[in-house]
């Protein structure tokens, strides 16, 4: 097995206040991430996922643990540009990650921190903007964008500082449906064509079921860890943490509570379909 | 009140010989005709300097209309300025009434410094409206490079600069939705004396101003995110680069401030 990308062994975290008494928000977490992996987070508000994301590039450092970046540790002062180069990070509210007030502007934005020489740069913006599909839109102003677009610059963004990681933190919370499909769609083409591994932090379960693993947390704790579908046949495990299952899932849960005999890996609609079919032949 | 369409920075799309100047070239051909301003001293000069305004005009494409507009606000101030000189200067009196003498070399200094800061005003505005701000601070922070020797934060002060262009649509854009927000909860901010509509703006003030640092820490934490560190060991997709034409328009500037300073200095 190679190298993972990112590891963290029992990695704790909690806040400092004035008191003292500072509540745990991680607690003794250890996991390890391989490149190329789409791994959605999932859980409640509070549950501690957003924390933990902002130590996978050292915005925030471990209370106790050690966490590692492509076998780099975070706590090292002189490794930051190097961490943050390889773990790009994408926030929820897409306003307030953009610097520039010129969509092609931003996106160089990063390798010109890195220091690039321009006609690199040149080329990265170009690419970067042609992978989120919107090189019509470089000489635009971002504030004139829809959510799903601005997000989509945003990403390109990070793309522009080439990283082999891209962590999100709930990048569709603040947007429509349509915007949400449009980076959802996104996320998936970086990970599948472009190898890049992306680590997913949401609270909806239809966006963790397109990952191909899925970790639940709680309470600063990892309830699982496994393939979407292994983890969502624990629906009455699920429900007891306040989490929803995707609604096929629910559906055959509920069939199966009445008799039937079904499977309940099917995660999309036209997966339980098939499964309906399949039965009533 | 439609807030959104306010336009900021006052910058004309286009693409005339002078929008595509080099930023610098233009911010320092200002500064020559300005200087060249105060050295003219009579009607030969001044008609040099408003031929070569009128010629950066034409070329400029930008409406006269639109530099006349620009002038509005400092009426009062050339009106002032004009009495002060006509009742102040001493020489040869042509009307005295009481204490009030009104001289030849007076009206002649009204006229020739209300021209000056007509000039003065065009000129600055010719630099707005063909200079997109983003350019423009691209420009000083290049000019004003050297500065650094001394430790001035030029970096930093046009980083601020231009995230502070790129947030006045955003933070618009808040302020028109906190004021629905406040209107449908029964706010007025459009009737009551002075200081009732002063203290109206309160509760649209402070959820803005709240949310303006929430957001600056979150730009924060996305541009370390992005590998910022300061200034230093930063390079730019887009380097300014003179051209023989940014050159050229320069020294054709200087050439200018200099012939006015000798013409002047002989009192044409």
């Amino acid at each position: 097995m190679s190298q993972p990308i990112i590891q963290t062994e029992n990695l704790t975290f909690r806040y400092t206040t004035e008191e003292g008494a500072a509540p745990t928000v991680l607690d003794g977490l250890t996991l390890s991430i391989q490149p190329g992996e789409f791994v959605a987070v999932l859980g409640h508000n509070g549950s501690g996922k957003s924390t933990l994301a902002k130590h996978f590039n050292a915005i925030l450092l471990p209370s106790g643990g050690k966490v590692y970046v492509d076998g780099m540790d975070t706590c090292g002062e002189d490794k930051l540009l190097d961490i943050r180069r390889q773990v790009g990070m994408v926030f929820q509210n897409p306003d307030n990650q953009i610097v520039a007030s010129v969509v092609e502007e931003d996106v160089a934005f990063g390798p010109e921190n890195l220091g690039v020489p321009s006609g690199e740069i040149r080329e990265r913006v170009d690419r970067a903007l042609k992978a989120v599909r919107m090189t019509e839109y470089a000489r635009h102003a971002p504030h004139l964008l829809s959510g799903g677009q601005k997000q989509r610059v945003a990403i390109a963004g990070v793309l522009a500082m080439r990283p082999r990681c891209i962590v999100l933190d709930e990048p569709t919370a603040m947007l429509d449906p349509v915007g949400r499909r449009e980076v959802l769609d996104t996320i998936r083409y970086l990970n599948r064509e472009q190898g890049i591994t992306v680590v997913l932090i949401t609270h909806h379960m239809d966006e963790a079921a397109q990952a191909d693993r899925l970790i639940v947390m709680h309470d600063g704790h990892i309830v699982a860890d496994d393939k979407p579908a292994l983890v969502f046949q624990n629906v009455d495990g699920l429900r007891s943490l306040g989490l929803e299952v995707p609604e096929p899932v629910a559906l055959l849960y509920e069939l199966r509570q009445a008799g039937v005999d079904v499977p309940l890996t099917a995660l999309t609609v036209e997966e339980c379909a098939g499964v309906l079919r399949e039965l009533l032949a | 009140m439609a807030l959104r369409d306010i336009t900021l920075g006052q910058y004309f799309p286009g693409s005339s010989p002078i929008h595509r100047l080099d930023p610098r070239a233009k911010l320092v051909a200002m500064i020559c005709y300005i200087v060249a301003l105060f050295l003219g001293q009579w009607f030969v000069t001044y008609a040099i300097l408003l031929l070569a305004l009128i010629a950066v005009v034409a070329a400029s494409t930008v409406k006269p209309k639109a530099l006349v507009r620009g002038l509005k606000p400092v009426v009062l101030i050339l009106i002032f300025t004009a009495v002060l000189n006509i009742f102040y200067t001493p020489g040869e009196p042509l009307v005295s009434f009481w204490i009030f003498n009104i001289t030849r070399e007076g009206i002649l200094h009204a006229f020739f410094m209300v021209v000056r800061i007509i000039m003065l005003i065009t000129c600055t505005f010719l630099l707005t409206y063909t200079t997109s701000p983003l350019e423009l601070t691209d420009g000083l922070e290049s000019l004003m490079g050297p500065l650094k020797k001394i430790h001035v934060p030029v970096h930093e002060l046009s980083m601020m600069m231009s995230i502070a262009l790129r947030f006045i649509p955003t933070l618009i854009e808040e302020t028109d939705k906190i004021m629905s927000a406040q209107k449908a909860r029964g706010a007025d901010f459009e009737s009551g004396s002075l200081m009732q509509r002063a203290r109206a703006l309160i509760p649209l003030l402070v959820p803005l101003f709240i949310s303006a640092f929430r957001r600056a820490d979150e730009l924060a934490t996305a541009m370390e995110c992005r590998c910022y560190h300061g200034g230093e060991g930063r390079t730019r997709m887009k380097q300014l680069h003179y051209r023989p034409g940014d050159v050229l328009f320069m020294l054709g500037a200087l050439v200018l401030a200099v012939g006015i300073g000798v013409l002047g200095h002989f009192g044409l």
